[in-house]
């Protein structure tokens, strides 16, 4: 042991590093500031008796959330992490609106455009009619005009 | 020193100890930081700090504090600690990854309701796709009749697309400004965004405009 660096959490606590010190796999000696940051918001004992509780496949996640959590604090001393709860609950509140909003009018484009669907089709339907009478008054017209072109002997 | 029942029971103003005294079997003397915010009708909040946090790391943090933000720094404190109690691995930080990947899913649906509102805009999805003959405003007036009323409806269709792409920039450029809370209650536009793309790793982070 004496041949062995002290992990971090002991060498800040000037205390002898045992061998199953719970906090050495997670502050490493080469990480000091890690342990500094965790320290001074939730205490040493406190961060061990928080990991004795944790199965050994979770703590290092526990000890990367402390960290993450710590260091909020210290950034904002008021706040913590809650400010970006905040923060984030905030957008979801914008995005929802949004999104709403935009699926509103994408539904009016779509019943919109539906409805000049429907009047262009009426129109096709109308504009083929219009010929169709138009060619026969036409060849009512010529046949008539050749009848009377026999009565007149022309 | 005289010690009487009575004496344990003395607290700042209320005639009870706050929530942390009773929790920490002490008297609760008049200046007691902690009795403003730790009513003794809430005594898991105190236990909670306390078992997270400890009482001697909030008294410090406290004592750096302005009188006027303790009440906030406290209800921080309170809701980290019942987060990490209800979940020892990844307290508030798991609520975050939730709340991040919301906020993701949310911007995807958004980008992708825009777009097809774009699609309508730009005619990308209009009668000519069905194969029926175009008939646009300008040869709309040789056909008398209904002629009004189409030409209408596509005026209207035209403004109405105008009018949304308009509004969907607008709400495009608000979502890649975001706002920042300013611990008031009130948001603000112009805040940083870097606290949603941190990681638990110790990586820096805004927290917010909120300042000692």
């Amino acid at each position: 042991m004496g041949s062995e660096l002290p992990c971090a959490a002991c060498r800040l606590l000037h205390r002898k590093c045992s061998p199953d010190c719970i906090l050495a796999p997670y502050f490493p000696a080469d990480q000091p500031n890690k342990f500094v940051i965790v320290h001074k918001v939730f205490g040493a004992s406190n961060v061990a008796k928080m990991l004795q509780i944790l199965a050994d496949a979770t703590r290092e996640d526990a000890v990367k959330s402390l960290v993450y959590e710590a260091n909020a604090r210290l950034r904002d001393p008021v706040y913590g992490c809650t400010n970006t709860i905040s923060y984030l609950q905030g957008c979801i509140q914008q995005l929802q609106s949004q999104l709403k909003s935009t699926q509103d009018q994408v539904i009016d484009s779509q019943e919109q455009n539906n409805l000049l669907l429907q009047v262009y089709k009426e129109m096709s339907h109308t504009h083929s009619s219009s010929m169709n009478s138009s060619f026969i008054s036409t060849t009512v017209y010529q046949t008539a005009s050749m009848e009377n072109c026999q009565i007149y002997n022309i | 020193m005289a010690s009487s029942n009575s004496a344990t029971s003395v607290a700042s103003n209320s005639g009870s100890p706050c929530a942390a005294c009773k929790f920490l079997r002490r008297k609760c003397l008049p200046g007691c930081i902690f009795a403003p915010y730790f009513p003794p009708e809430e005594p898991q909040k105190f236990a909670n700090v306390h078992k997270i946090f400890g009482a001697s790391n909030v008294t410090k943090l406290l004592n750096e504090l302005l009188p006027h933000q303790r009440e906030d720094a406290v209800n921080s404190l309170a809701y980290e600690a019942e987060a990490r109690v209800k979940d020892p691995v990844y307290g508030c930080v798991g609520a975050i990854s939730v709340l991040q990947r919301q906020v993701q899913r949310l911007q995807k649906e958004l980008d992708q309701a825009n777009a097809e509102l774009l699609r309508y805009a730009c005619g990308e999805i209009s009668p000519t796709m069905t194969g029926l003959p175009v008939v646009g405003p300008v040869n709309l007036g040789s056909y008398g009749g209904g002629v009004g009323r189409a030409s209408s409806i596509v005026g209207h269709l035209y403004q109405t697309q105008a009018q949304a792409q308009a509004q969907g920039q607008v709400q495009g450029a608000s979502i890649a400004m975001p706002m920042a809370f300013n611990g008031s209650g009130a948001w603000r536009g112009g805040g940083s965004n870097s606290s949603a793309n941190s990681n638990a790793s110790g990586d820096q982070k805004e927290g917010g405009d909120s300042s000692m």
